[in-house]
């Protein structure tokens, strides 16, 4: 299928994306590696009037080392994450489960700030850098804001990003040796989890998120309360859909979800702690 | 019987294939890359509603956008089509078939049927206007469940009054009431049910069609992702009132077909017809939400089958129960694909003459079914396979032996079955024991008593199919019996140019088979020549223009030997001009090596190249012998071709999430002589992927409205390389009685053998839990809810154990 | 032999506002006039008359339509023409030497019998030759975890498998 017909322009730098935006109204999208957009188009699911198209501003490509994080740019591309010596060593959950998104192909053009901006929660990145307690970047027409990975999701393909903010950072806490885990269980490898667990522990602290088990990505905070109050992994986990609110679809009943959530979450955990 | 092979036989050889450098480089072309000026694109507007009366068709929209040039609703194009499109498969006398146009105009009768088209100038420009057309619908009850549809409570064709199509029986009883005799006195019964769920073929080339009128001369060519272009072209010809000799059908580079493009669509007649109305060609595009919609299902049955064996478990009788969904309405072949496995519900084993068999097929509101990879045969192979597991665990005897003691022994072929049919050849105990040392089937029987008593949450479950491929499709005199409309003959002429190249013309059709790379392997070994001496001309009605193409594994036993034949009769021919130039008895002729000499005269010799260039000049031919060297036959098989194997596998069962990881699969299959053991191994491969695609991964989902849920292929789950096993191939070698090949077929094999050999592995590995079934797809969901029902069932609660006896239409 | 009959290609165009790029393609430069909506896999095989390139879905599932994108594998139905202004492209048939030689991944596939039909080939060969230039040396998991974005119904994968081995020993 193809898109429906639609203007294009191309930003120069992110003032220029958003002063465009700004300009064009809410019917413009940005386009980054348009592995989360361009698929809906072609279904005629998102007909955006106007494409501003921020994949020529490098600067917004990189990871660097920022002391107690690791700051990533948004259009970083999923295989420069995944290959990452700095993310394998100070953020090693992010860059493996950042190797299991989509396949090779995606991962050549779909981009870290796309995947989080399109905020799906089947999407392994917006649970893991929620797991993580990573802090997004936004700038606006009126400069920059930092919003915690926890505010960000507020429903289904929906984010706190205002029309006119463009996501320009992901800033992700450096784990400093916690043991961690990716769990995602799916049917064929290239498809989205059915559920998915990206989970961190580090003495008593932990942090564990599930992909698909909500109308957003979910912060299992439940079971990370448990863990710090003394409960056993199997225990823990049993608590991993008390925060969830999964939904069926083709592939599971909402039953078999909350059983694979806690499924995940226990071995994850195990797997984190050994 | 035993076939002598000699060492330098090309027949035999692991050849490369010739077709490979052009599909491998881009220059090969498929219909969608065959580029035209001036040609119209056609889109197709289809019904959102799986089930509603259309009551009206306003299409002016559409003309008002740029780059239109028509459009019409089915109503406007009536006029266009001498009669319905063809169902060439009436397998009962009485048999329901309501009339099916290309656009519906009154009812659309599942989601996808077309009610009303757009010609562009652009793809684009004819998708974008679909968008400008209004129909009125008024949305009926669908009708999805086999079950429901066969109590008529909604009717989907007014006119036929019924949802049933037909039943067709097969009853075969030594004495009347021998079958209920048997059961009566059995020591052992099972009565099993299995959902043959609908499956989508998915072939990776969508199917396109590029229609060129010749306005002034009348002629019209119709390009098209087909594996049929010589049936395509009388069903066009006699559909659209065209005069068969001005229609030619050419197949060009077409990308895998599977049975979905053994057929007569829709689009395929809009294209000539618009084409023949504007007087310019016309191009239609699929794509892959259309390709899941609008091109056939395959499976969809519902079956029981019942299994009477005395106390050593040798079967007695065998009764089978089918209900086939047909679809919305009759495709091609549609009604005859649950009959083709009628033949095979007894397997490869020893049944007397107790057979009971009965299927009624339905009308759905659904995409229509019809041939997918194996056809009826996978179906019938399933049940089967199936149910003898289950006998095995009734009785406690081990399933691969209860095989053996079915099997049909060696010595007692040709064996004349219950049926009276005649397999020609087997021997099951060769490939069973064969495939057992390959998999290494009394290791893993020791380790999974180990591994499934301690608790494991990873259960080992091992899954043994034995089968008949029963393909070669077919006898034309068999094929009259079953009411099908067409022979099953293949036509072949091999031609020596003047230079001594060889031409094949062959009427099967190929689409990933290698048949170029197979056919002139015959022609070299025939005629002592190089395969690169042989070219294989094909796929366009105009060069090859007696044929009937390609499906039901026949190209090799069927088209293969009469390439084989027709070599004969050119070996023939030459040693007459041979003979003659050289002054000798025809008698005293030896051929080898592509050269005549006479025996006892080692000198005396004519090479082939030397009597094509005497044919072609003819100036010193014997009296009253043609010009030129070439023959023709057309060979009209005496019998199906009987492949047959085992395959095994073993699975491990994840028990917490229901995961099935095949661990290991071995494939034995005998297919007679192999031309090309490269090609076979290629067959086997991808037959037993798609039989492990329905096992674990596929399905057509729609909703309760209707609606298809898996239309792309990212809900319908063709498996990619991460998610399937290497297959261990192996071979045992029976070759053919019935032709000179000793070869049979091999395309559908894998497909035959692999969903039960998976489903067995899964049930064996959760037995211990009280598992008895699990359906298809053995998705981790299906696998956990199985698991969950048995433990429940274990417990007392028998309701949602029978929660998992899926039925209806699924 | 085929026969299709034709022995000119011509190429349709199709209207609406355009947009100019310039792009590399197999080596040669190219400069058009393309709709936005354009994607890559239609550009290389409309205007460009590359047909080599196929197109198998509309959910970026299938593969088919990859090719090489600064040298690595993208899916062309997944990326807009205008994307790939200025950058360097090819398709499967750039990759055959000039003097026909096949690429050494073509002509493992081919003797390795890892196609059929061949009409996912073009996309494997692109994925698997990208998947070599970033894992050289690859296990069998390896391999069939790198084509996860690549389905093929013809070969059971068992061939395709084997021939992306036998181009990394080579």
């Amino acid at each position: 299928m193809i898109p429906a017909a639609f203007d294009y322009v191309r930003a120069g730098s992110a003032e220029e994306a958003i002063s465009l935006v700004g300009q064009h109204g809410e019917d413009a999208k940005f386009l980054a590696g348009g592995h989360s957009l361009l698929p809906l188009m072609k279904l005629r699911l998102a007909q955006p009037s106007v494409l501003i198209d921020i994949g020529r501003v490098s600067d917004l490509s990189y990871i660097r080392d920022a002391g107690d994080h690791v700051a990533i740019g948004a259009l970083t591309r999923h295989m420069d994450v995944e290959n990452s010596d700095l993310l394998k060593q100070h953020v090693p959950l992010l860059a493996h489960a950042t190797s299991h998104v989509g396949d090779p192909q995606v991962r050549h053009r779909g981009t870290i700030g796309g995947s989080i901006a399109h905020a799906d929660p089947a999407s392994d990145l917006p649970a893991t850098t929620l797991a993580l307690g990573a802090t997004y970047v936004a700038q606006g027409p009126n400069g920059t804001r930092e919003i915690a990975a926890g505010d960000f999701y507020q429903g289904f393909l929906t984010s706190s990003l205002a029309p006119d903010e463009l996501l320009t950072e992901i800033r992700v806490p450096k784990m400093n040796g916690a043991g961690w885990n990716f769990q995602k269980f799916n049917r064929r490898a290239m498809d989205w989890a059915i559920v998915g667990v990206a989970a961190w522990r580090n003495n008593g602290d932990s942090g564990v998120a599930l992909v698909n088990m909500a109308s957003t990505p979910v912060l299992a905070t439940s079971v990370s309360s448990a863990l710090a109050s003394g409960a056993s992994i199997a225990e823990a986990a049993e608590q991993a859909a008390a925060d969830a609110d999964p939904q069926a679809d083709l592939n599971a009943s909402v039953e078999y979800r909350v059983h694979l959530a806690k499924v995940l979450t226990r071995r994850a955990l195990e797997a984190a702690s050994s | 019987m035993t076939v002598t092979q000699e060492p330098t036989r090309v027949i035999g050889q692991r050849l490369l294939r010739r077709e490979d450098p052009a599909l491998l480089t881009g220059e090969a072309k498929f219909t969608n890359d065959l580029p035209v000026t001036g040609a119209l694109h056609l889109a197709v507007l289809r019904s959102p509603y799986a089930h509603a009366r259309i009551t009206s068709v306003d299409v002016s929209g559409a003309l008002a956008v740029p780059g239109v040039r028509a459009a019409y609703s089915g109503a406007d194009l009536s006029d266009q089509w001498g009669g319905p499109m063809p169902c060439a498969w009436p397998v009962t006398d009485d048999m329901k078939n309501p009339a099916h146009y290309p656009l519906a105009t009154s009812k659309a009768c599942y989601a996808g049927d077309g009610v009303a088209c757009v010609l562009a100038d652009s793809a684009i420009a004819a998708r974008d206007a679909l968008e400008a057309i209004t129909v009125q619908y008024e949305p009926l009850e669908p009708v999805l469940d086999l079950e429901d549809a066969l109590s008529d409570r909604v009717v989907i064709h007014d006119d036929l009054g019924t949802n049933t199509s037909y039943t067709w029986n097969l009853l075969v009883e030594d004495h009347d009431g021998a079958v209920d005799e048997a059961f009566a006195a059995a020591a052992h019964t099972v009565s099993e049910r299995y959902i043959q769920q609908r499956l989508i073929p998915m072939a990776m080339e969508p199917r396109a069609v590029l229609a060129m009128p010749q306005p002034f001369g009348g002629d019209m060519t119709l390009y098209s992702t087909t594996q049929i272009p010589h049936i395509l072209k009388v069903m066009v010809a006699l559909t659209l009132g065209i005069p068969e000799h001005q229609m030619r059908v050419i197949a060009p580079s077409v990308g895998g077909g599977f049975g979905s493009k053994l057929n007569v669509y829709a689009e395929e007649l809009l294209c000539v017809a618009l084409a023949r109305k504007h007087g310019v060609p016309v191009r239609w595009n699929e794509d892959r939400s259309e390709n899941a919609m609008a091109t056939i299902h395959g499976r969809g049955q519902v079956q029981r089958i019942e299994l009477a064996a005395d106390a050593d478990g040798k079967l007695t009788a065998i009764r089978v129960r089918l209900i086939g969904d047909m679809g919305a309405y009759l495709q091609l072949v549609t009604p005859g694909i649950p009959l083709l496995g009628a033949f095979l519900y007894a397997g490869v084993y020893d049944l007397p003459k107790a057979y009971d068999f009965s299927c009624t097929s339905v009308f759905t509101t659904m995409t229509p079914t019809d041939a997918y990879r194996g056809a009826g045969r996978p179906e019938a192979t399933f049940a089967i396979e199936r149910a003898m597991d289950s006998l095995a665990a009734k009785i406690g005897v081990d399933p691969l032996e209860l095989r053996r003691r079915n099997f049909i022994a060696v010595e007692k072929y040709p064996y004349e079955a219950y049926s009276g049919l005649v397999y020609d050849s087997g021997n099951h105990d060769g490939a069973a024991t064969k495939a057992a040392e390959m998999l290494g089937y009394d290791e893993l029987r020791a380790r999974q008593g180990t591994q499934n008593a301690n608790g494991s949450n990873k259960r080992l479950g091992i899954g043994v199919t034995s089968y008949f491929e029963m393909c070669g499709l077919a006898p034309s005199r068999v094929l009259a019996s079953l009411n099908y409309s067409a022979g099953g003959w293949e036509a072949a002429t091999v031609r020596v140019l003047p230079t001594s190249k060889v031409q094949v013309v062959t009427g099967s059709a190929p689409h990933g088979q290698g048949h170029e790379t197979a056919w002139s392997m015959i022609v070299a070994d025939k005629m002592g020549i190089s395969p690169d001496d042989v070219d294989v001309l094909h796929s366009d009605t105009a060069i090859a223009p007696l044929g009937l193409d390609t499906y039901g594994s026949r190209s090799l036993p069927v088209g293969g030997v009469a390439i084989a034949m027709a070599c004969d009769k050119v070996i023939d021919k030459a040693k007459q001009i041979a003979a003659h130039q050289l002054e000798a008895s025809a008698d005293d002729l030896e051929y080898a090596g592509g050269e005549f000499s006479v025996r006892g005269s080692p000198d005396k010799t004519m090479p082939l190249a030397a009597i094509a260039f005497e044919a072609f000049t003819a100036h010193n031919l014997p009296d009253g012998l043609e010009p030129n060297l070439e023959a023709q036959v057309t060979y009209d098989p005496p019998n199906f071709s009987w492949p047959f194997g085992t395959h095994m596998c073993a699975v491990e069962v994840d028990t917490e999430t229901g995961q099935v990881d095949v661990l290991k699969y071995v494939a034995v299959d005998d297919c007679g002589v192999q031309v090309n053991p490269l090609i076979v191994d290629g067959q086997v491969h991808g037959g037993v992927v798609q039989g492990i695609g329905q096992a674990l991964f596929e399905e057509a989902v729609y909703d309760t409205d209707g609606n298809l849920k898996t239309s792309t292929l990212a809900e319908y789950l063709v498996p990619a390389a991460s998610d399937v096993p290497p297959i261990a191939t192996g071979h045992t070698v029976t070759p053919s009685p019935t032709n000179q090949l000793g070869v049979k077929g091999i395309g559908e094999a894998g497909t035959i053998g692999a969903a039960s050999t998976i489903i067995n592995a899964v049930v064996d590995a959760l037995s211990g839990l009280g598992v008895h079934d699990v359906p298809m797809p053995a998705s981790p969901h299906n696998v956990w809810t199985a698991i969950n029902a048995a433990r429940a069932n274990a417990s007392g609660n028998n309701t949602i154990a029978n929660n998992n006896n899926i039925g209806g239409s699924q | 032999m085929r026969h299709d009959g034709f022995s000119v290609y011509l190429l349709d165009e199709p209207g609406g506002p355009k947009v100019e790029i310039s792009v590399t393609v197999n080596g040669v430069s190219h400069t058009s006039d393309v709709e936005p909506r354009t994607l890559l896999v239609h550009y290389v095989r409309e205007h460009l008359g590359l047909t080599g390139t196929n197109i198998g879905c509309d959910t970026s599932s299938c593969g088919a339509c990859t090719l090489h994108l600064d040298g690595e594998a993208v899916k062309s139905c997944t990326v807009l023409a205008v994307q790939a202004d200025g950058h360097d492209i090819t398709t499967i048939e750039g990759m055959a030497a000039a003097d026909g030689t096949l690429h050494p991944m073509q002509q493992a596939f081919m003797e390795n019998h890892g196609l059929q039909c061949g009409y996912c080939t073009p996309g494997m060969v692109m994925a698997a030759t990208s998947l070599l230039l970033e894992n050289p040396n690859p296990t069998e998991h390896d391999v069939r975890i790198g084509l996860e974005g690549n389905l093929c119904r013809c070969t059971g994968y068992h061939n395709i498998v084997l021939s992306v081995l036998a181009a990394a020993a080579n």
